[in-house]
């Protein structure tokens, strides 16, 4: 079964390079949420995906977009499933995805540990100006990951990828 | 499944779907921007988490669209009004502490439900922290938002005892749980300012007989505006 392997390793590569719906910046693997690709047999192959939170929309979206390029390079039949556990974590997002989203505006997350409550204190940076001189606006923003505030140094609203 | 495991689906499933239904209601009515979006995007959390329960007892449309008030196993509290803020905050209080509590334990439990519960009690958290955080706001502000404040948790506290009624396929130590529940409710009321109310929190005529299909006035009208669309207009999508 190397082929197979290969082929997995192949197609995971192009599943994961598919772009978040709503966070276009940063890819599927960059995020976190696939939790891996199986060739179940010519032709079949099953998607494991996970949601950043239970009722994200952009599921849907990831779903049709990961069967879409497997389709297009020859997978006549692809299987996204949703797999819940083990829950997703911001810490799965990878440091160039947190670098990427930085870059386009949205604060990335902070790092959790397990069993802390809501992380209440610690600073999240200006994406902007870079100042930590930053307020809570609302802990609901756009989406539902993502927190609003606002840098109290250039007055700058701004997203953050809060932590969950 | 088993029964029992779909019994407990059941339950909290029709908690996260009618809870999520309410807060829905407040949208474009919220008192600022902010809010609007926060109460629906804890709204989009708890239609997630219903859709994942539903879905493991059977067809989760069917369930939500096409049941009768009766069959319906939410707590009484999740169904009542939104009333003012202060009465949808209380609300949001009593359930997402005790939601939290509960999904805490049956996440750390081998189950039907651990995988559900490990994911959701980390947007309950933030529930709780919004709630908590207008309790304290509202209760600790003026003379009016504390005289508001205090009439919703008084109003709804008797909605309240039916959190702890077992629920079938559930294994949780209940009195344990509300024991818990008391100790952080107790804490937050009294750091805003607010007395605990007193007075029995279940018994008396109906409250707390959603586990059992009975249900209060105003639910069968939520229930009503929920199921319309679907109902006139039997398998249309968008």
């Amino acid at each position: 079964m190397v082929t197979d392997t290969r082929l997995e390793a192949e197609l995971r590569a192009l599943a994961g390079s598919v772009p978040d719906p709503e966070l276009p910046v940063v890819t599927l693997e960059e995020l976190g949420v696939l939790r891996g690709v199986q060739v179940t047999g010519p032709g079949r192959v099953v998607v494991e995906l996970t949601p950043t939170y239970t009722g994200c929309p952009a599921i849907e979206a990831m779903t049709s977009d990961i069967e879409q390029v497997l389709h297009e390079h020859g997978v006549a039949e692809v299987s996204v499933v949703r797999v819940l556990s083990p829950a997703w974590s911001t810490d799965d997002i990878s440091a160039e995805g947190r670098r990427k989203l930085a870059e386009f505006g949205i604060a990335p997350p902070r790092h959790r540990s397990p069993g802390e409550p809501v992380p209440l204190t610690l600073s999240v940076r200006c994406p902007r100006c870079g100042s930590t001189d930053t307020e809570l606006l609302s802990r609901f923003s756009s989406t539902a990951c993502k927190a609003l505030r606002r840098c109290v140094s250039c007055r700058e609203p701004f997203d953050h990828f809060k932590e969950l | 499944m088993t029964t029992t495991a779909n019994a407990a689906a059941l339950a909290l499933g029709d908690d996260a779907l009618v809870l999520s239904h309410r807060l829905g209601e407040w949208a474009g009515h919220a008192p600022v921007l902010e809010e609007d979006v926060a109460l629906a995007n804890i709204a989009l959390d708890l239609l997630g988490q219903a859709r994942v329960l539903l879905s493991l007892v059977g067809d989760e449309d069917e369930l939500a669209y096409l049941r009768e008030e009766r069959a319906f196993r939410n707590l009484q509290l999740v169904e009542q009004p939104n009333g003012d803020f202060a009465h949808t905050i209380a609300r949001q209080l009593y359930f997402s502490v005790w939601q939290r509590l509960l999904y805490g334990q049956l996440a750390s439990a081998e189950g039907a439900l651990t995988g559900i519960a490990a994911k959701a009690v980390k947007e309950v958290e933030y529930h709780q922290d919004h709630a908590e955080q207008w309790t304290l706001r509202l209760g600790d502000g003026t003379t009016e938002s504390h005289q508001r404040m205090q009439r919703a948790v008084d109003a709804l506290w008797r909605f309240t005892g039916e959190l702890f009624q077992p629920v079938e396929g559930l294994d949780i130590d209940w009195q344990a749980l509300e024991a818990a529940w008391l100790t952080s409710l107790t804490a937050t009321l009294e750091r805003a300012t607010l007395t605990v109310p007193v007075g029995p929190r279940a018994g008396g005529w109906a409250a707390g007989a959603g586990r059992q299909g009975l249900h209060t006035e105003s639910f069968g009208r939520m229930l009503a505006e929920m199921q319309h669309l679907h109902r006139s207009h039997p398998g249309a999508s968008w």
